[in-house]
């Protein structure tokens, strides 16, 4: 509590304005970037190891993706649920 | 201006005249009422939502109407549409039970489609599943025809069973296992499914948006009209760009939905 107090003094005594949520957005991102990366890269080296099986590699990987995203874009729905 | 404007056309905000940028918020996303019956208000994502159910029931309805063996045009891209969705899909996720499910899967990715184009067709140019309660009421659908199948394939018990129960558990985590499952299976899955929906068509709007306004507010007659035609170039790039989500994001809702039917359909996971 008080150290969140000491970021909002911190903030004022600098000058610093905006958005907290912009920033939470951020950080939530940084999760789902990675994930998505992996989900990505490691579907493309399976598409390249194994031609054969690329739409079954292709659905699980959109699967994954959408599953990554998701926490993502709960990030950018939180700030209009407490707002 | 009392209230922030909804459209672009009607801020007429130019850098260098005194006004600041007018950022667009939610505000975009709120329109006038065509029209009201009673307190019923009767608003643009409506009539769009109207229309794009007109579209997709006209077309497959025109395209089958009278089948073929040898198919006419029509009824070739209907199948073309139909087969995508069953091999795919259907027979891929569920296997050979899914059959009976590929109107049902056909049906809710050509209309969540069809709703997500309208972002980019002129004059309409509005996703109708950035408004909440669209991708509410589809989740809405698909959460009940998953419990209905499951608590119709297995029972009440081995329903309750297949949603909440993992096999092979040690004793002490068998209440937090239970509960996450539940919470899993019951709330979070419809609630992500929605969520990712709305979330993807809201935030590929307002980058539209965003770039368009731009373009409109830093167009002066000027040297500075160069980052006004930069804007519109990026404005450009995010709807091709918005093609591609539109796409998969209907992709993405139909195969999350086979994925929860063939859950309830299998024996015990």
């Amino acid at each position: 509590m008080s150290a969140a107090l000491e970021t909002i003094n911190l903030a004022a005594s600098t000058g610093v304005k905006g958005n907290l949520g912009a920033v939470a957005y951020g950080l939530a991102a940084i999760g789902p970037g990675v994930g998505i990366g992996l989900v990505f890269g490691h579907s493309i080296e399976a598409m390249a190891r194994q031609p054969e099986a690329m739409p079954v590699i292709r659905q699980n990987m959109f699967l994954g993706f959408a599953l990554c995203e998701v926490l993502a874009l709960l990030g950018l729905v939180v700030p209009f649920i407490f707002s | 201006m009392s209230t922030p404007a909804t459209l672009l056309a009607e801020s007429g905000c130019h850098i260098n005249a005194n006004c600041a940028f007018p950022a667009p918020g939610l505000n975009s996303f709120n329109f006038k009422p065509i029209f009201s019956i009673g307190s019923f208000d009767f608003t643009k994502p409506m009539l769009l939502a109207v229309i794009c159910m007109l579209i997709v029931v006209g077309f497959f309805w025109a395209a089958f109407r009278k089948p073929k063996l040898v198919p006419g045009k029509l009824q070739l891209v209907g199948e073309i549409g139909y087969t995508f969705i069953s091999r795919s899909i259907a027979r891929d996720v569920i296997g050979k039970k899914g059959d009976k499910f590929v109107p049902f899967l056909t049906s809710i990715f050509f209309f969540v489609w069809i709703m997500n184009i309208m972002s980019i067709i002129p004059l309409a140019q509005f996703p109708v599943a950035s408004r909440f309660a669209y991708p509410v009421a589809l989740a809405l659908l698909v959460w009940l025809t998953y419990m209905y199948l499951t608590f119709k394939t297995h029972g009440f018990k081995g329903g309750v069973k297949n949603l909440v129960w993992m096999e092979g558990l040690p004793k002490p985590l068998i209440p937090l296992i239970v509960f996450l499952e539940f919470l899993q299976n019951v709330i979070t899955r419809p609630f992500t499914l929605a969520v990712r929906l709305w979330a993807n068509m809201f935030a590929g709007h307002m980058l539209i948006v965003m770039f368009s306004v731009a373009s409109w507010y830093l167009l002066t007659p000027s040297i500075m009209s160069a980052f006004a035609g930069g804007s519109f170039v990026l404005a450009i790039g995010m709807t091709a760009f918005e093609i591609l989500i539109q796409f998969l994001q209907a992709y993405i809702f139909t195969l999350l939905t086979s994925l929860y039917i063939s859950g309830a359909l299998e024996e015990g996971h």
